[in-house]
């Protein structure tokens, strides 16, 4: 029971992480791997904030999001949008987007290192155990939680019932046509980009109350983020919602009956048997 | 005599749309087939579902009597099926020569070395390229791209060819050379199938025709027929009895 | 297979130069060996990368798993089997486990196949870890007679044996298959070309031989453990120097392995904390500033002087 409940606090946040991965691939077509950085950097902040000025990361986060919001507007705006009118091709956008985002990441993990040092960073806010159910939970994971439940709902309802927000699936489904009825495509795909890195960035600065980060773990939440989006379907809000509480329930059992260091493999085996079974995702139909 | 290809109750569904529905037609050996219809009515989704570009939902697909049906494309394209597409596709990175030796290193009768290199040459001067192949193919006109894309399927010596628009978007004087470049495969005795839309080459080229209306065959005969025919006119007219 | 004669004159001049290098080892100093050694295994290693992910344009990135898988089969098989058989069963086992890996990915495309390959380092790093846990072993030692020059001997016929494969096969079918498939896979499809097999099959190249430079590596190390042997860092460094060098040509990589193994020693002599960095620089700098690498640099140039362009 303790792992269900465990597993389904985690995989909350998970939801988030991949919510803002899904927005940047699904809605801007930019596979983002340097979006672990911005989960790190979201960390290091309320981090930073607790420690120095015991700011909760509750309140944090509204700083986070809009900072990450600019921070990745321009990134796109200064490396992805040149790339985006270079390319002859889907195929060259997505090796080159590969590339670019690779390089990011390492300059983010680069520049982290730098100004951080290479040390694990942990601090305690809200650990106290909460009663539920019989069994006891950090109370940080579950404001974690709920804040991320929050999020995810706003978002989805944004998403659904918002002109944006039509408008930002309709360049997912299709953006030529998109382009045909007076969409702005490049500039909803820049919107889309930002709003997937204030999201992620805002998860981390969740995470980071229960998790220990440091700065080089942001690869080992893109990996993860990876396989739900993946799992979930691209652009599937609803899909990467169910992905991301599979995994956190996998790791969870993993964790506690196996090994606490086989997680990362338990995700990527999941993530083999999604590529061979159904990788078109869990509620995708199979397009030719 | 066995037809060369024969279709019998082919369907394609997307999801819920059936753009092809139930298909019956017979393609016999040296035999010029018009496949026509207008726009959106699932000609170029039968000609993709015999080439294999994607599976069919049911039905049968037979080469001279042997099934192909949802066969990957490659395969079908060595039993000796070969096809254009609708926008011209070449390779961009290569030559004249190599695009058509892609044809004849990996098509029906998959040969390598100088007999691909004389046979790639071959086409080339049957296209009316001789003598060009060592030219990039950013360098060609448009119907000079056409006719690489010609010359690469002939050169795996295939059993059918499926053109798919192959005339469209030719000027007036192009469009003669393009005319008369296909009378002259049908007067070699190739059997092909052409998904057309010009009515002077449906005409002059096909020996007879089958009719598509939202995804199901309406008509089959020759030419004259068919295009007398009030059914086909109705559907062309877009009447909404059709 | 006829050669002709201006083949000849490339193969004999390829042959020189590799005599020359092999004899390093008679005059370098030991620091200037272990540069080698090092110069030697990226060369390996990026090179057979370029022959797959060159016309492919899959990006792999699971050179540290081969890695890693054939230096473990050296680990545990040096006390059972003569060493010259390891890196021939550890080529054998990755060239297998690169046909799974391929049959599973390569028929979709190129995101999942990075993100298959950058976990598969990781999946087995855990694994690998998690056994030793159970079984109680810690990390292996590799304790033979092999010196670094017997090493860098190997490596530089490893090189040899590459560069001809590369070579053969750019003049093959499947070479020619692969440059259709890198054009326009579709009409390679509809053509008759079967491009899941063709990718496979050359993926096995870059598979095999680098689970053949880890088995031969692995006396280097003396002490092996699953940190050191699948090192996630290897496989984005043989990335960067293929792509640095330029994929278009079989010598590219080369090109950027000699200037980037220097470049990569000294920083990570003075500044240790700066090597990602750097490596997030060197990735930007291609994609912006080198999309060809130094051989795009080099042709350009040399058609300038011919008066071409």
């Amino acid at each position: 029971m303790d792992i269900i409940i465990t597993g389904l606090l985690l995989g909350g946040t998970y939801a988030l992480i991949a919510m803002g991965l899904n927005l940047q691939y699904g809605m801007a077509r930019i596979m983002n791997l340097a979006n672990g950085e911005m989960l790190v950097a979201g960390g290091f902040a309320a981090f930073w904030f607790y420690t120095a000025g015991a700011v909760s990361p509750v309140l944090t986060v509204f700083l986070v999001a809009p900072v990450a919001f600019a921070a990745n507007w321009l990134i796109y705006m200064i490396f992805l949008r040149p790339l985006v009118k270079r390319a002859k091709s889907r195929g060259q956008l997505e090796v080159d987007a590969i590339l670019t985002t690779f390089g990011l990441s390492f300059v983010g993990v680069g520049l982290m290192l730098a100004f951080f040092g290479g040390d694990y960073f942990s601090y305690s806010y809200l650990s106290v155990p909460v009663h539920l159910l019989g069994d006891t939970y950090g109370a940080n994971r579950l404001v974690a939680f709920g804040a991320a439940v929050v999020i995810c709902g706003a978002l989805w309802l944004w998403l659904a019932y918002s002109r944006m927000g039509v408008s930002i699936r309709a360049i997912a489904v299709a953006p030529d046509s998109a382009r045909l009825v007076g969409i702005d495509v490049r500039a909803l795909a820049a919107l889309a980009f930002a709003l997937g890195g204030a999201v992620t960035a805002t998860g981390g600065a969740l995470i980071s109350t229960f998790l220990t980060l440091d700065a080089s773990t942001g690869v080992i939440f893109t990996l993860k983020a990876l396989v739900i989006v993946i799992m979930g379907g691209v652009g599937d809000v609803r899909g990467t919602v169910v992905a991301a509480l599979l995994l956190g329930l996998l790791e969870t059992f993993v964790a506690s009956v196996i090994d606490p260091g086989l997680t990362l493999a338990a995700a990527y085996l999941l993530f083999v048997i999604i590529l061979l079974v159904r990788p078109q995702g869990l509620f995708g139909r199979k397009t030719t | 005599m066995t037809p060369v290809l024969s279709l019998r109750g082919v369907t394609k569904r997307f999801g819920g749309l059936t753009a092809v529905n139930s298909m019956d037609f017979d393609v016999a050996e040296h035999e010029v087939l018009g496949l026509i219809g207008p726009n959106g009515s699932g000609k170029s989704t039968t000609l993709n579902l015999i080439s294999g570009a994607f599976p069919v939902s049911a039905g049968e697909i037979t080469l001279r009597g042997a099934p192909i049906t949802s066969m990957p494309a490659h395969l079908i394209a060595r039993r000796g099926i070969a096809r254009t597409f609708q926008l011209v596709r070449l390779l961009p990175h290569m030559t004249v020569l190599d695009n058509v030796r892609a044809g004849a290193v990996f098509g029906h009768r998959r040969r390598w070395g100088h007999e691909a290199d004389r046979i790639a040459a071959e086409m080339l001067d049957k296209v009316g390229l001789g003598g060009r192949g060592h030219l990039a193919v950013g360098q060609l006109t448009y119907i000079d791209t056409k006719r690489v894309e010609l010359a690469r399927l002939l050169a795996g010596e295939p059993k059918v060819l499926l053109l798919d628009e192959w005339l469209a978007g030719l000027n007036p004087t192009e469009l003669q050379d393009g005319i008369a470049l296909i009378k002259r495969l049908r007067d070699e005795g190739r059997t092909v199938i052409l998904v057309e839309h010009v009515m002077d080459a449906i005409r002059s080229l096909c020996d007879r025709c089958v009719v598509m209306a939202a995804g199901t065959k309406i008509a089959e005969g020759t030419p004259a027929e068919v295009l007398s025919d009030a059914t086909v006119i109705r559907a062309y007219l877009g009447d909404d009895d059709a | 297979m006829r050669l002709s004669p201006k083949d000849w004159q490339g193969l004999t001049l390829a042959a020189i130069a590799l005599i020359v290098v092999a004899c390093l080892p008679l005059v370098a100093s030991g620091y200037q060996l272990s540069l080698g050694v090092t110069v030697a295994m990226y060369t390996v290693l990026a090179t057979s990368w370029a022959i797959f992910s060159g016309p492919t344009h899959y990006i792999s990135l699971a050179t540290a798993a081969f890695f890693g898988v054939g230096a473990y089969v050296t680990g545990i098989g040096i006390t059972y089997l003569p060493y010259w058989a390891l890196p021939l069963i550890a080529g054998v086992i990755a060239a297998v486990m690169a046909a799974l890996v391929g049959l599973a990915t390569l028929r979709l495309s190129g995101v999942y196949f990075v993100i298959f390959t950058l976990g598969l380092a990781e999946f087995l790093r855990q694994v690998i870890t998690w056994g030793q846990n159970i079984s109680g072993t810690k990390g292996i030692y590799v304790l033979t007679s092999i010196t670094e020059a017997h090493i860098f001997w190997q490596l530089l016929g490893l090189a040899a044996l590459v560069w001809l494969a590369g070579w053969a096969i750019g003049r093959s079918r499947l070479g020619f298959a692969l440059r259709i498939i890198g054009d326009d896979e579709v009409v390679a499809k509809h053509a008759g070309i079967d491009t899941a097999r063709a990718k496979i099959l050359l993926f096995m190249l870059p598979g095999g031989v680098a689970a053949m430079t880890g088995a031969i590596l692995a006396p280097r190390y003396v002490y092996i453990e699953p940190l050191i042997a699948f090192t996630p860092m290897l496989s984005f460094q043989v990335v960067i120097m293929a792509l640095l060098g330029g994929t278009g040509r079989l010598w590219g990589p080369i090109v950027g392995v000699i200037p980037f193994t220097f470049l990569w020693e000294a920083i990570s002599r003075s500044f240790p904390n700066q090597t990602t960095l750097l490596l997030g620089i060197a990735f930007l700098a291609i994609v912006y500033l080198l999309p060809k690498g130094f051989v795009g640099l080099i042709e350009s140039a040399r058609r300038r002087t011919e008066g071409w362009s």
